[in-house]
């Protein structure tokens, strides 16, 4: 058969506008989520390159000067500098390799160049999975590893017609498919990083912060991002139950609230009640110490520790996907003798600030007898208010909680609890900001509560003496609906996101079961850390597994998985073809007559002579042949011939 | 360097390529022929791996481990695919028309894919004089590649050894192979540009003259045979048609004349003596002449057409140099 013959090898040959196409297309996917990150200019600019090379490739035209590309790089650094006053970091460094592949493309002439283009492909890949690993992005991404693949399949064949590339590139991954799975299991981990991070390396992770302004959870309660989600041994408690304790206000300027230091003293946690939930939760990497738990925790996981407001406080920020298990108990009041240097911090106010709620206090204060009879009257007097509870509160000035109060009467948890605990505080309660997140989602089909920003709740602590610390719930009292079920009754439908809004029913549902299956990937593949790999080799036998036996079994497992895939291959070149059987049969059959073919003898001759010495059956002989020569030297193989061949050979009678 | 060690120990280099040349009839690329070793390409690939594994631990992604164990098990099959590509072809010589010595040789290889795969991109090199062409080989297909080896000296002309290299599927690995199948071509002296000698040259005039107004009086068109010289081929009737058509000439005269090695001058040397014999049967040829040859211990009878022209020159080109 003809096959077009070429003096040079493939990869030094000149690249074809065809195979320019499929690496561009490639790059494109791959750089796809980044463009939407991107600042205009910069995407606009890494297309226009793209189509720049495009254009050179139907062109035929010489590339362009490498003064002009030097250029164009510096432009485009220098823009990024602009925006970013810095070139370095996850950002920044991300679109200066968009850039590069668009200008890596401009100098690419030959085979060779658009495969190293296409490594930087690969490399690209790889840079996405830094903002997020979602099931999406994880498909998305092997399309364009497939891509990629086809795309140097083709620049090492490029008398190919695509189609037979994709095959290949399929071939090759599914191919390397077995050895990628047994690598992810038995590579030694080792836990990052193993060097300082850039700045910015955690920037987009959301969640609670130190600070509480008014208006801060509001905005976190439009973001439908998860923080964790918690999966309990037997019946979750009810809604109204789950509080989930994050970090708690001491400090307050008259208009922010904040952490402050802590004394780091070591406490423990108060034995587990009557009433105990045990549950594991798997934490988003929100880049703070804080590890949320249900109120009032009564264990402490190996890798944290417990302080002295209650919290659970991990080492080093969470950077990666954590999970951990805790037990908590329903406790009425925590804490009955607490450090007396505690108590006067948890009364402490600004000087001059809010003078109406500080004489409203006052007024409380003196004509009630017992903190107890302070606290109903507080209550009472937001339950009766008329405060609007809303997700788009008023902007508030320097007194906060007078505005609050008597002013615009809307707002926020974060309104609520900051005026409650500082109406607290000036009728000489002590009090504090919780802030946490209260509810979570409890999806039917696999029982795990999922607690989301949106779910980002404040409420308060006050300090009774003789129980000790016990939590009120302002915005309860001015919102009941709030924390009996959830933010989306509570709230007007207009200012929630669309997820939220109750009456889509079937929305739910199917993200109910969406997130099933984001949760058995967030476990079980992004989830999968050299605690997990230890778990794993215990499990099939071997305890303790260190990176020696580790490496031992991998090189073993990869070893014999090499040795079956060339096994396979072997096996598709042992067996000649069906034709070619064929063919051989007919030729034995010859021989048992006499007529044996001489080692240099084409079928054509050969065919004749057998022809010539069995007259009998040279019709068949001579049609033999011909379909031979014609299936295998011929321009027309087609399985019907084959098919026809085989017949005759099988039906020929010599005599 | 290497080279030049196994020019000097041949039975080293039978031993490391495996075979002892040349090798009859069909030669197969068995597993223990093939070699194989990383390609730039797998080195820059491999560093790509490199730098993404160590970036996933760093930054502790996991899709990014499973992204770069993909990459490295690609690398693994992508070995196991490119030897595949090479093993088990069958290559065979096919034949090789005699060329003048100066010229080049033409030897034609078939590479037999004998599977049911196709093989693409398949280099062939002649290790001696370079040429070298790059093919695909199809399903259950045979491809043929045309190595142009340049022939320096009359006589039989050996193909010598010859690589087969491919790098597909993905570049990153170099697979190859050394064969030498037992193809030869033969070349005819270096043909002299010269007159026929007086003495004949007179006779052959005569008997043109006598018989017919000259060589390229164009009478007329038959079918081809195979001892027509290809410069009576009329091709632009082949190109018109399907045929393979002659042309034909009245002056085709039957003068008898012997091309004899007692004719050269005395001082001249073995090769030019070959050589300007070979131009006297050229031209012999051409004038349509009836010639024998005659060299000492070689005789052979009058004759004429392509065929016996051929066989006077193998009896130039086989003539001991001694």
């Amino acid at each position: 058969m003809k096959a077009p013959a070429h003096p040079l090898v493939p990869e030094i040959r000149l690249v074809s506008a065809r195979d320019l196409a499929w690496l561009i297309g490639s790059l494109l996917l791959v750089i796809l989520p980044h463009t939407l990150r991107a600042p205009w200019w910069l995407t606009l600019l890494t297309l226009c390159l793209f189509g720049w090379r495009f254009y050179y490739a139907l062109d035929r035209a010489p590339l362009p000067s490498r003064w002009l590309i030097i250029g164009v790089a510096a432009v485009g650094m220098l823009g990024v500098w602009m925006e970013y006053r810095s070139l370095f970091g996850r950002q920044p460094g991300v679109l200066l390799l968009l850039l590069f592949s668009g200008l890596k493309l401009l100098e690419t002439r030959t085979h060779r160049d658009a495969a190293a283009a296409a490594f930087l492909g690969y490399f690209v890949i790889v840079t996405n999975f830094l903002y997020t690993q979602s099931i999406l992005t994880a498909l998305l991404m092997g399309a364009a590893l497939f891509s990629i693949t086809a795309t140097l399949v083709g620049l090492s064949a490029p008398n190919r017609p695509p189609r037979a590339n994709l095959r290949t590139a399929g071939l090759l991954l599914a191919h390397a498919a077995p050895a990628a799975l047994v690598l992810f299991l038995l590579f030694p981990r080792v836990q990052g990083p193993l060097w300082g991070l850039p700045q910015d390396a955690y920037a987009a992770m959301t969640g609670l912060s130190d600070t509480m302004a008014p208006g801060y959870i509001s905005s976190l309660a439009l973001s439908d991002a998860i923080a964790f989600r918690a999966e309990f041994q037997g019946e979750p408690p009810p809604q109204t139950l789950r509080y989930w304790r994050g970090p708690v206000m001491w400090d307050f300027d008259g208009r922010t609230w904040s952490v402050g230091a802590l004394l780091p003293t070591e406490v423990s946690p108060p034995a587990a009640g009557r009433v105990a939930y045990q549950y594991n939760v798997v934490l988003e990497p929100h880049n703070r110490t804080w590890l949320f738990g249900l109120e009032t925790v009564a264990s402490v996981p190996p890798e944290a520790r417990y302080s002295i407001d209650g919290l659970l406080l991990a080492r080093l920020p969470v950077r990666a996907r954590m999970r951990y298990e805790v037990t908590s108990t329903i406790a009425t009041a925590t804490r009955r003798d607490e450090h007396p240097v505690l108590l006067r911090r948890a009364l402490r106010l600004p000087l001059r600030s809010n003078p109406r709620s500080n004489a409203l206090a006052a007024q409380w204060r003196s004509a009630a007898r017992s903190d107890d009879e302070v606290l109903t009257r507080a209550i009472g007097f937001l339950r009766d208010g008329r405060y609007v509870y809303t997700l788009e509160p008023p902007l508030l000035g320097a007194d906060s909680v007078d505005e609050f109060l008597f002013t615009t009467k809307a707002g926020f948890c974060e309104h609520f609890a900051s005026a409650f605990v500082f109406l607290m505080r000036a009728a000489g309660v002590p009090a504090r900001v919780v802030t946490g997140y209260q509810g979570g989602d409890l999806n039917p089909f696999d029982r795990i509560v999922t607690v989301r920003q949106s779910d980002a709740h404040a409420w308060a602590e006050v300090y009774l003496s003789g129980r000790g610390w016990v939590r009120v719930d302002p915005t309860a009292a001015a919102a009941p609906g709030r924390v009996e079920s959830g933010l989306a009754r509570s709230v007007p439908q207009t200012q929630q996101s669309l997820m939220l809004r109750a009456e889509l029913e079937w929305l739910r549902n199917l993200r109910h079961q969406w997130e099933a299956v984001a949760h058995k990937w967030n476990v079980y593949v992004l989830g999968y850390n050299p605690e997990r790999q230890r778990d794993l080799m215990s499990l099939i036998g071997m305890r303790d597994a260190d990176w020696r036996s580790l490496t031992a079994t991998l090189f073993t497992v990869l070893g014999g998985m090499t040795l079956v895939l060339l096994a396979w291959s072997l096996r598709r070149l042992a067996r000649p073809d069906p034709v070619q059987r064929a063919w051989r049969a007919f030729c034995a059959k010859l021989a048992a007559k006499g007529v044996e073919r001489a080692p240099a003898e084409g079928p054509r001759d050969y065919a004749a002579r057998a022809a010539r010495a069995l007259p009998g059956a040279r019709r068949a002989i001579l049609q033999i042949a011909a379909l031979y020569i014609g299936l295998r030297y011929g321009p027309h193989a087609s399985a019907r011939r084959a098919k026809r061949l085989r017949r005759l050979v099988r039906e020929l009678r010599l005599t | 360097m290497i080279g030049a060690l196994l020019e000097r120990h041949p039975r080293f280099a039978n031993w490391l390529y495996g075979f002892t040349p040349p090798e009859r009839g069909t030669v197969v690329l068995v597993h223990r022929r093939v070699y194989i070793v990383p390609a730039r390409l797998g080195w820059l690939y491999a560093a790509t791996v490199m730098i993404l594994l160590i970036g996933s631990i760093n930054y502790a992604i996991a899709l990014g481990f499973g992204l770069t164990f993909f990459l490295a098990g690609m690398g693994l099959a992508a070995m196991v695919h490119t030897a595949r590509n090479l093993a088990r072809i069958g290559v065979s010589g096919g034949r090789a028309e005699p060329v003048f010595a100066g010229e080049p040789a033409q030897f034609r290889l078939h590479l037999d894919g004998r599977a049911r795969f196709d093989r693409p991109a398949i280099l062939a090199r002649h290790l001696g004089s370079g040429s070298q062409l790059v093919i695909d080989i199809p399903a259950h297909g045979v491809a043929e590649v045309v190595l142009e080896v340049p022939a320096k000296r009359r006589g039989w002309l050996p193909l010598g050894r010859v690589l087969l290299e491919t790098r597909f599927p993905l570049g990153l690995f170099r697979a190859w192979s050394y064969v030498e199948p037992d193809v030869r071509c033969l070349a005819y002296p270096k043909p002299e540009r010269s007159e026929l000698p007086p003495p004949i040259a007179e006779a052959a005039a005569g008997a043109l003259r006598a018989q017919s107004t000259g060589n390229d009086d164009f009478s007329g068109l038959r079918t081809y045979q195979l001892s027509d010289s290809p410069r009576h081929v009329a091709w632009k009737a082949v190109a018109r048609s399907d045929h393979m058509l002659t042309k034909q000439f009245t002056g085709e005269a039957a003068a008898e004349l012997w091309l004899d090695w007692g004719l050269l001058p005395a001082g001249l040397g073995l090769e030019s003596r070959l050589s300007r014999l070979a131009g006297w049967v050229l031209a012999a040829e051409r004038g349509g002449a009836y010639y024998g040859l005659r060299l000492p211990g070689v005789e052979i009878a009058p004759g004429r057409g392509d065929a016996h022209a051929a066989a006077c020159l193998q009896a130039l080109a086989l003539y001991p140099s001694s």
